[in-house]
């Protein structure tokens, strides 16, 4: 593979470009840290070449909100429509789960739905879609929550969710037929999806809270807005991927276009459909908590509030693990909605009976308490706290586990964040780019080179240098730590089949659990600081270096394995010469998408330390500064971008040279 | 094949041996239908009347239906055989223009398919043509009841009435007891049973199988073969049917037509192929076939000399195989009368040994 190897300098005069480039790179590696004082520009990017951007998006979005106007109305009557819109909307599922609906002061008061009968239906329903199990971890999870106090604040996210899934599924569904239908739009808008999967989801925080102000609204629609995209890429591939008999079977009937789509086309794509709904659904409830930085309330609330007090870890706990239940109750269930095949004859009224049975729960409960008001809030002496409980725990293992968490944490900081850290901010900034550049040419061409070396460039030239170093060291370090650790166990993994199941029960729960509950255990332990937001990460990111690593292994073809050990290999021999190799594009992916994960963690991660992007994104919230978030978001995307582009070369030359494709 | 240059519409004469049989009259033509896929493929055949698989190839084109000419006669069991890839499917799947064709036409009832507009289509295609699929194409969400009503239900019609003529359909199918079924809870051959009463209920003129048995096995295939049969007496349709299994097309078939790259090589009654093939390929086709099975009596007799004593009398469209028995018992030649039990000839005990010879030997 000619992009591979690099090119070889000819013998005599001429030099090729690859020692060309080589010699560049050094040069503006060495040159300015040799000769400081003559390369300060190079050093330390001059104040006078930044281009302000942050400035650019501010006045961008002053215009918008303030000059704007489509004649008869202006922008910003069209956001505060649109907020309006989502405020009533948000009314409906509210009243249901949370406040419940009173008319007049002090008047007549329709209880919300009764967490007895919640309990109990989850129960019944479980029961039906998953037997014992499932309807054990229906009751148990939200039995927890009742129990436990996190009741109210539980059911404000709850209502948030449904509202949210309800617009993401519908309107993620409508996009994806749009775009199946029209071809020539699909790789425009499959664009736009990557791209608004690349920037952070708190990116879309900071000027929605501009336009449409702090509170719940903002909230809910930015969480619209990062959970949609999967649903419009599950919807494209599940139409495209009904098998092409079906869809000549609706024209042979004579389907109008219509009929052949919704008789024919999104019933038999109703699996993939779903699976679709269950993503939006954990991406949702993930955004929901974050929300809660921008007025969302619920059990994001709670969780924030308990980070930033001093002693509310024990409470916030406690919160965390009412999400972590929810999370849970609601991944399974509607991962067993997928599963459900239709039956007929006798286990079909079997099952439209727990449907009744369910929702008869549910109503009856509801209607007693309006008699009995314990049924609707469940009185505070019957609540059980583990707060205290939580609070033991943190003091245990302040006092037993500080010294060993402290000694880890320092030795960490001392030897390994703050050396890389400086090391990084103190390279020139061309330096940067030109190894960008460097590696780009050598994965793509001259043209790729220069997209990529834009794309980092922007981080020096919109003045973002120390933050965006800080972002790239911490990502960088945190995602090298989540492959070490991640590969081996994919390895682990592919070998044994116990430890394949185990791992894959480990992977299901770590991708449930939304990432502000990662923080927990995390500041409990390391307190604030560089090394939290860094085992945060690592926690977060680590699920794709097994899962891809696994998969990979497992996909390595029978007969290249029995080659090998017809070979004479011996098992690590075959591991390291014949399936690694193998199964590399595969675990490359992985390791995509643990930067992904990493760069998407950032902003969460911010909260318990280092001064990076996401930093940058979380300040300008609370300052309600949207071209200062903006930059930052944007100063993210590209390097998710950038990263995702490479990787993807890399993967695609490599296949190409194995004959995969 | 003769190669027609004139319009679509206007119907240059058909090469004789592409002919519907005298008898019928013609359901479904097709003229210099061409099938051909790439980019500028439209352009390139409007540019090239007749082009050369050279040509073709040099434009970087790929012609998966090649100047196909042929009629289907009305209640005929046609039969289009070939190998995989040689374009079968596109073939059908242009007569009912779920493929768009290239060039060429396409006619049913003498009306030019290719002129319709798409509310026309629609409208043929809900009452007058029918398909069975390969993999079925079952609709998963669906009962058996619900599969089988789906045709009718596109068409607008009310759901007591689609229910009951679903149900009549189903009982023919002999599935009277699955109708609550879901696709996943029948073995294949119910699932294609299904497939057909789906086709079938609204009572197409136009049946088209496309390989509706081959994901099925061998005694399975059988016992729907027999079931496609005593369908068809019942219901007399026009049936345009893929194989690529020659065994069935000699069971099942009035006519085959054998295709090689897209082109139709030659169509003829299973007889003809057997005692004529055009090329090696057909031959190839027939080679593993017992000829006892498919000559007919009247194909091997020899013309009687005047008043020679002959045997019991058989009739020429009785099989080889069927009065082998009759003819090695008798010592005498057999004579072969028509319908009309007029003498046509004579049946010579060596002939009969020969094909079953040879039957024996392939
Ligand atoms: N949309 C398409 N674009 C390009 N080539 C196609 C397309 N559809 C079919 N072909 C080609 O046309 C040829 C004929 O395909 P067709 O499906 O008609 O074959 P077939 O005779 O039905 O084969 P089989 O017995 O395997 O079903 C094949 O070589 C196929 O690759
Ligand atoms: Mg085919």
């Amino acid at each position: 593979m000619s992009d591979f190897a690099v090119a070889p300098a000819r013998r005599g005069v001429r030099f090729s470009p690859g020692w060309l480039i080589a010699i560049v790179v050094t040069a503006l590696l060495v040159a300015p840290l040799a000769a400081p004082d003559s390369f300060r520009w190079a050093l330390s990017y001059p104040t006078a070449w930044v281009v302000p951007v942050s400035d650019w998006l501010r006045a961008f979005l002053y215009w918008l909100v303030r000059d704007l106007s489509f004649g008869l109305f202006t922008f910003k009557d069209m956001t505060r429509f649109v907020a309006s819109l989502f405020a009533a909307a948000l009314q409906v599922p509210k009243s249901i789960f949370s406040t419940g609906v009173t008319f007049g002061e002090d008047g007549f008061h329709i209880p919300r739905l009764s967490w007895a009968g919640i309990v109990c239906a989850m129960g019944i329903w479980g029961y039906m879609l998953g037997g014992a199990r499932l309807a054990a971890l229906g009751a148990l999870g939200f039995g927890y929550i009742a129990l436990f106090g996190q009741w109210d604040s539980a059911m404000v996210t709850l209502s948030q969710v449904v509202l949210a899934v309800a617009f993401g599924v519908f309107s993620g569904l409508m996009l994806g037929i749009w775009a199946f239908r029209s071809p020539r739009l699909q790789p425009a808008v499959v664009a736009t999806l990557d791209f608004m999967q690349t920037v952070p989801t708190f990116a879309y925080l900071v000027p929605l809270i501009f336009l449409v102000g702090v509170g719940p609204v903002s909230g809910l629609m930015a969480t619209i807005l990062y959970a949609m995209p999967p649903m419009v890429r599950v919807t494209m591939m599940a139409l495209k991927a009904v098998p092409p008999e079906l869809d000549e079977l609706g024209r042979m009937t004579g389907c109008t276009t219509r009929q052949a789509l919704w008789k024919v086309l999104v019933p038999s794509a109703r699996d993939d459909l779903l699976i679709g709904v269950n993503q939006v659904i954990m991406l949702t409830l993930n955004m929901i908590i974050i929300a809660a930085m921008v007025g969302a309330g619920g059990l994001g609330f709670d969780v924030l509030n308990a980070l930033r007090q001093p002693n509310g870890l024990g409470k916030g706990l406690e919160a965390g693990m009412a999400v972590v239940a929810l999370a849970i109750v609601l991944d399974r269930m509607s991962r067993a909605v997928v599963e459900l095949r239709p039956v007929h004859g006798h286990a079909a009224v079997v099952r439209r009976r727990y449907v009744w049975a369910g929702l008869a729960a549910l109503l009856g409960f509801t209607l007693l308490s309006f008699a009995i008001p314990e049924l609707e809030v469940l009185p505070r002496d019957w609540r059980v706290s583990t707060g205290s409980m939580w609070s033991e725990v943190v003091s245990f293992v302040n006092t037993h586990l500080f010294t060993a968490a402290e000694a880890f944490r320092t030795f960490i900081l001392l030897n390994l964040l703050l050396p890389v850290k400086k090391a990084l901010i103190g390279m020139p900034w061309p330096a940067l780019i030109a190894l960008v550049g460097a590696g780009a040419w050598r994965l793509g061409g001259w043209r790729f080179a220069l997209g990529m070396m834009a794309l980092i460039a922007f981080i020096p030239v919109a003045g973002l240098w120390e933050r965006g170093m800080t972002t790239i060291y911490l990502c960088g370090i945190s995602a090298i730590l989540a492959i070490l650790i991640g590969v081996p166990l994919g390895v682990l993994g592919s070998r044994s089949d116990r430890l394949h199941k185990i791992l894959g029960t480990l992977c299901d729960t770590l991708q449930t659990m939304p990432a502000f509950v990662y923080l927990l255990p995390v500041v409990m332990l390391f307190r604030i600081g560089d090394v939290s937001a860094m085992v945060a990460i690592v926690l977060y990111s680590l699920v794709p270096a097994i899962r891809f690593t696994d998969h990979g292994l497992r996909r390595v073809p029978p007969s290249l394995t029995e080659a090998g050990t017809m070979a004479g290999c011996t098992p690590m021999q075959r591991l390291l010469k014949v399936e690694l190799p193998y199964a590399l594009p595969e675990i490359m992916l992985g390791v995509n998408q643990v930067i992904m994960m990493a760069l998407s963690m950032l902003v969460v991660s911010s909260f318990v330390g280092t001064n990076d992007l996401g930093k940058q994104i979380q300040v300008a919230i609370s300052q309600a500064d949207p071209g200062k978030g903006l930059s930052a978001g944007l100063a993210i995307a590209f390097l998710g971008i950038l990263t995702d582009r490479m990787i993807g070369r890399w993967v695609a030359a490599r296949k190409a040279q194995m004959g995969l494709v | 094949m003769a190669a027609a240059s004139q319009a679509a519409t206007v119907a240059p004469p058909v090469a004789a041996k592409t002919l519907a049989p005298a008898e019928r009259p013609v359901a479904l033509t097709c003229r210099n239908l061409w099938k051909v896929y790439g980019d500028g493929a439209a352009a390139f055949m409007q540019a090239n009347e007749t082009p050369s698989p050279e040509d073709i190839r040099q434009a970087r084109l790929f012609a998966a239906v090649r100047d196909v000419t042929l009629e289907v006669g009305r209640g005929e069991i046609f039969i289009i055989m070939g190998l995989s890839g040689s374009g079968k499917s596109t073939l059908v799947r242009c007569m009912s223009r779920l493929v768009e064709p290239t060039a060429g036409g396409v006619f049913f009832e003498h009306k030019s398919l290719l002129r319709m507009t798409d509310e026309e289509l629609i409208q043929l295609r809900r009452h007058k043509m029918g398909m069975v699929f390969q993999n079925f194409a079952l609709l998963p969400h669906r009962t058996v009841l619900g599969n089988v009503a789906f045709p009718l239900e596109v068409q607008g019609m009310g759901k007591a009435e689609r229910e009951a003529r679903a149900l009549k359909v189903i009982e023919l199918v002999g599935l009277g007891d699955k109708s609550g079924h879901y696709p996943r809870e029948l073995s294949g051959g119910q699932q294609q049973r299904v497939g057909i009463a789906r086709s079938l209920a609204v009572e197409p003129d136009l049946w088209f199988l496309d390989e509706p048995f081959s994901a099925l096995d061998p005694l399975i295939r059988h016992e729907m073969q027999n079931e496609f049969l005593r369908l068809q007496r019942l219901l007399s349709k026009t049936i345009v049917f893929i194989t690529h299994d020659f065994d069935e097309a000699i069971r099942l078939g009035d006519r085959v037509a054998i295709m090689k790259d897209g082109a139709v090589i030659q169509v003829g009654t299973p007889e003809q192929l057997v005692i004529s093939p055009a090329s090696d390929y057909v031959s190839a086709f027939t080679k593993h076939v017992s000829r006892a099975k498919v000559l007919r009596v009247g194909s091997i007799a020899v013309p009687a000399r005047e008043g020679e004593h002959l045997g019991g009398a058989v009739s020429a469209s009785a099989g080889v195989a069927e009065v082998a028995a009759l003819s090695v018992d008798s010592t005498a030649p057999l004579a072969v009368v028509d319908e009309a039990g007029t003498l046509v000839g004579k049946l010579e005990r060596a002939a009969v040994i020969e094909v079953l010879v040879s039957g024996a030997r392939a």
